[in-house]
């Protein structure tokens, strides 16, 4: 039965691709149902934009559902919430009016919400869930009011109208919606500090779940932020352009320093989708402000750049999540210093979540390489504007994208080196067996499309440059020819494909090399050198602990580790050693000076209240008889 | 189309083959300064021959990637060469970019680590979390010095920087440029470990991080890895000759001024080589928690380099 609605799903997932992709070409269409719910009714209507992130939920629920028939075919609990989680994701990017866009917003956070809560039994997705609900609604409220106060501004509740009516809007009355709409939007993408619930509730979840949110639903956040910035309340000051490009440059740089500390495997790619999110919120954050100093061509090309990292996120990261549930599926265990060894064991998922490593760490000619790599092109096109305090924030922007891409570098060869190669660290890891086929198949697929939103740059930024160029309402500018991407002329050019050819002719010479010179072919197996010692053991391997301590010692500053050595010893002698106990756990910063002293002060408003509050009858008669006299001295 | 797989040929092999010979001369100068004969400056070629004699000793623990590693770090090395201009300002690929230059040696450290860890020791676990480390931390660097340089030659094709910066000398003696050579040439030391970031001519475990990630590779392998090791400092080398001395780089590919754009290169290769030389012979290893200090010095140096271009346009 659930094998049957997870080939629904991915039924589904094919239809809104299609749809998807129709309506980035320029398919229109709207549908009105305007009697079911007040306020508006069901209005959905689908645009270039609308079809680019409606085609990103159908193309990551394909492979995520064909994977959820290996990963819990047989389970029946919350296939429905599944089901529904999926669809509201794919109708948030094609509502037309507040009412329609709030339902479908609501209900897949409820969806995920009993996603997240799957293992009822452990106390800590019981608080994920909890965390995830009150981020949340706190998100929704945030949104509830900014799309209210536009209502009321505008006097419709449809986003068609906000559009049109947007530019005759006062300063004023732009600024507070635009706060509200953006910070809604932003805890849903799990921009820093509103990060917190992430990395607890996309592990928490069922690996295919976890990949559709991490890589699906935080990009909706993204939409919502370019729908609010280039659409309803377009054209945004400069101002805010730059605030989006530092918060991007921020949770760029937070969420690899997270993630390159963290042992378990879920929770370090959820922080690396912080990261990601960073990453495009650096290339929108440009765009908005080319555009706001009047640079529209430069604001297309950053766009679009920012917008095909966000695909290509989805493309990667749901592959290395569907890995990680691969590798959990088979060792029950997220805990990177308890495997090892996997590449043996499951060779097909290591070799894919490799792959996807490769890709998110942005090595050419893979997909994560040519997005970030025009982002770098459009940040570095910054000297057009004259205006030094731009200049340096643009410049601050790209040390920030570097760092974090030399970052992500270490983060991934940490989670695909410690959790596949050597030797196993768990006898559940040295039995580990490899994922069924349906798994596989989903894995590959991914893949598959890392290889082509790789090479086909010229097809898929050209795409994206046409749907960014009427939101902007700059004309196009040249992006290249043929096989070649081209950035403002001579400045810049790339081509993944010819890349790729000679790439591959290069991995020739080496063996042609060796055959000319005669090299020897004889190979010997044998252990491990280990300074003399016999038998290899997994305990001689660094963990994943270990091997990030460098950046726990660089970056102390804004781990601060706290370092605890327990040491026992032998009630006869020091010299002997019973048990050591080691933890070096870091602090987490943001909930310690954001959210502890906001909650502390939310309480003692609380106490507060409650005085007021005594219970007793009598006070509350009191109470509506001074409201009754004040209100009558007033009027 | 011929030209440039000629020229696509001819910096290939130029440095591949001319590689062992610079670090071979790098270790008898070094040898020299301090008072030793040391070995004859072909000894690298010599010690490559005998590696690849020799049988290789693969560990039963390791997998693909530790085999197939020296193949693409050797892949990435040898499109770097063809990137770079070696012996004329006009680049094989037309669309050689430094960005992609960087992250093609990133790509290199990137299995060079996976098959550190893949050894299952220690040591290669080590070098692998440290090679990575100094990688990350160099990076910023790295983008911001490019940046500079983008800026003033007003393209990231590394042939359009040559060329523009050997038809306007000016803009290359400028201070701003200096810093960025100076942030550049740092980088240079980190990533391609040298003194004082990390010691090539060590195998003590507590200061390796290259030779560590490396020390379970033998026989062929090893000889191309080590091989890709000498062609990247040769490539690395190149760049800061070219980039920030664009003198005597032809910007036609015929023979003559080929040849005497590859003497031109050899009399700037032997001046870098020979500050490199004196340069490890003077300083210290620093401690390995130092290094960041080194990299985020050389940041700030590029960031100078950057603003230099905003505030004196």
């Amino acid at each position: 039965m659930s094998v049957l609605l997870f080939g629904l799903a991915a039924a589904g997932g094919a239809l809104a691709t299609v749809v998807g992709v129709a309506g980035m070409l320029g398919a229109g269409g709207s549908l009105s149902l305007p009697g079911l719910v007040p306020l508006g009714g069901i209005a959905l209507s689908l645009d270039p934009l609308g079809g680019l992130f409606l085609a990103m939920v159908g193309t990551t629920a394909i492979p995520a559902s064909i994977y959820a028939i290996g990963y819990a075919g047989g389970e029946r609990r919350g296939v429905l919430a599944y089901l529904a989680f999926v669809s509201a994701m794919g109708l948030v990017p094609l509502a037309a009016n507040v009412m329609t866009f709030l339902i479908a917003w609501e209900l897949m956070s409820l969806a995920s919400y009993f996603l997240v809560l799957h293992d009822r039994d452990d106390p800590e997705s019981v608080d994920a869930a909890w965390l995830y609900a009150v981020m949340s609604q706190a998100g929704l409220a945030c949104l509830l009011a900014g799309m209210l106060l536009l209502t009321a501004a505008t006097g419709s509740a449809t986003f068609a109208d906000w559009a049109s009516a947007a530019p005759d809007l006062t300063p004023g009355a732009r600024v507070l919606p635009l706060l509200l709409l953006g910070l809604g939007f932003a805890s849903k993408a799990g921009v820093i500090p509103l990060h917190v619930w992430l990395p607890r509730a996309h592990p928490a979840a069922p690996s295919h779940v976890s990949a559709l949110m991490s890589g699906v639903m935080v990009k909706l956040g993204i939409y919502g932020l370019v729908r609010a910035s280039l659409d309803w309340l377009s054209p945004t000051p400069v101002w805010w352009g730059a605030a989006v490009l530092l918060a991007g440059a921020v949770s760029a740089v937070v969420g690899i320093l997270y993630a390159v500390v963290e042992r378990d495997l879920k929770r370090l790619l959820a922080f690396s989708s912080i990261e990601n999110v960073g990453v495009i919120l650096i290339g929108l954050g440009a765009g908005l402000v080319f555009r706001g100093v009047g640079l529209g061509g430069l604001a297309v090309l950053a766009i679009a750049a920012a917008l095909y990292h966000a695909v290509n996120h989805a493309a990667f990261k749901s592959l290395l999540f569907l890995g990680a549930g691969a590798v959990v599926h088979a060792t029950g265990t997220r805990n990177m210093n308890a495997l090892g060894g996997l590449v043996t064991r499951m060779p097909w998922t290591a070799g894919c979540f490799v792959f996807g490593a490769a890709a998110i760490a942005a090595l050419p000619p893979l997909n994560g390489f040519v997005s970030e790599w025009l982002i770098f092109q459009a940040l570095l096109q910054n000297v057009q504007m004259a205006r030094l305090e731009l200049n340096l924030t643009f410049t601050f922007g790209l040390a920030a994208l570097a760092l974090t891409s030399g970052l992500t570098l270490a983060c991934f060869v940490k989670a695909a080196g410690i959790t596949f190669l050597a030797v196993p660290r768990s006898d559940a890891a040295a039995r580990a067996h490899e994922a069924p086929v349906s798994m596989r198949a989903a894995m590959v697929l991914l893949a598959g499309a890392c290889v082509f939103l790789g090479l086909g740059p010229t097809l898929v930024l050209p795409a994206l440059a046409r749907l960014a160029g009427p939101l902007v309402g700059a004309e196009l500018p040249a992006l290249g020819d043929g096989l070649t991407v081209r950035i403002s002329g001579e400045f810049a050019a790339l081509s993944p494909v010819a890349l790729t050819v000679v790439l591959g002719a290069a991995l020739l010479a080496p063996l042609v090399a060796l055959r000319l010179l005669r090299a020897s072919h004889r190979t010997r197996w044998y252990e491990t050198w280990a300074c003399g010692r016999m038998l290899q053991t997994a305990r001689m391997e660094y963990t994943a602990t270990a091997f990030s301590n460098p950046f726990k010692r660089v970056f102390d500053f804004f781990y601060r580790p706290e370092k605890r050595l327990d040491i026992e010893f032998h009630p006869d002698s020091r010299f002997f050693v019973e048990r050591i106990e080691y933890a070096n756990p870091t602090r987490p910063l943001f909930e310690e000076w954001l959210y502890e002293p906001a909650l502390a002060a939310l309480s003692r408003v609380a106490a507060l209240t409650r005085r007021v509050q005594s219970g007793s009858a009598n006070a509350y008669l009191a109470y509506i008889l001074a409201a009754l006299l004040l209100l009558l001295v007033l009027a | 189309m011929i030209t440039d797989l000629a020229l696509a040929l001819i910096q290939a092999l130029v440095v591949a083959a001319g590689a062992p010979l610079l670090v071979g001369v790098l270790r008898t100068l070094k040898a020299r300064l301090v008072g030793r004969r040391g070995p004859r400056p072909w000894q690298p070629y010599a010690d490559l021959a005998k590696l690849l004699r020799k049988e290789a000793v693969v560990s039963t623990t390791t997998s693909w990637v530790f085999r197939v590693t020296p193949y693409v770090l050797f892949a990435t090395m040898l499109v770097a060469a063809v990137i770079v201009p070696v012996v004329a300002s006009r680049t094989a690929l037309p669309f050689a970019g430094i960005i992609l230059l960087m992250y093609l040696f990133l790509v290199g450290s990137f299995f060079l680590a996976l098959a550190g860890l893949d050894s299952g020791s220690a040591f290669g676990g080590m070098g692998a979390s440290r090679e990575v480390a100094v990688a990350a931390l160099a990076e910023p660097t790295v983008i911001l010095a490019v940046f500079a340089l983008a800026l003033r030659a007003d393209t990231t094709n590394l042939g359009g920087i040559v060329a523009r910066l050997s038809g306007e000398p000016s803009l290359a003696a400028s201070p701003g440029h200096l810093l960025a050579f100076a942030a550049f040439f740092i980088v240079m030391l980190a990533e391609t470990g040298r003194l004082p970031v990390d010691n090539p001519a060590t195998h003590l475990e507590l200061t390796m991080i290259h030779e560590a990630m490396v020390l379970e590779y033998s026989g062929r392998y090893l000889a191309l890895v080590e091989w890709a090791g000498a062609m990247k400092l040769f490539v690395f080398l190149t760049l800061l000759a070219n980039l920030f001395f664009p003198w005597g780089v032809p910007d036609l590919v015929a023979p003559v001024p080929i040849v005497l754009g590859l003497l031109a290169l050899a009399g700037k290769l032997a001046v870098l080589t020979v500050g490199l030389a004196v340069l490890e012979t003077i300083v210290a290893k620093l401690r390995l928690f130092r290094v960041p200090e080194l990299l985020a010095g050389s940041f700030a140096l590029a960031l100078l380099s950057v603003t230099a271009v905003f505030l004196v346009p």
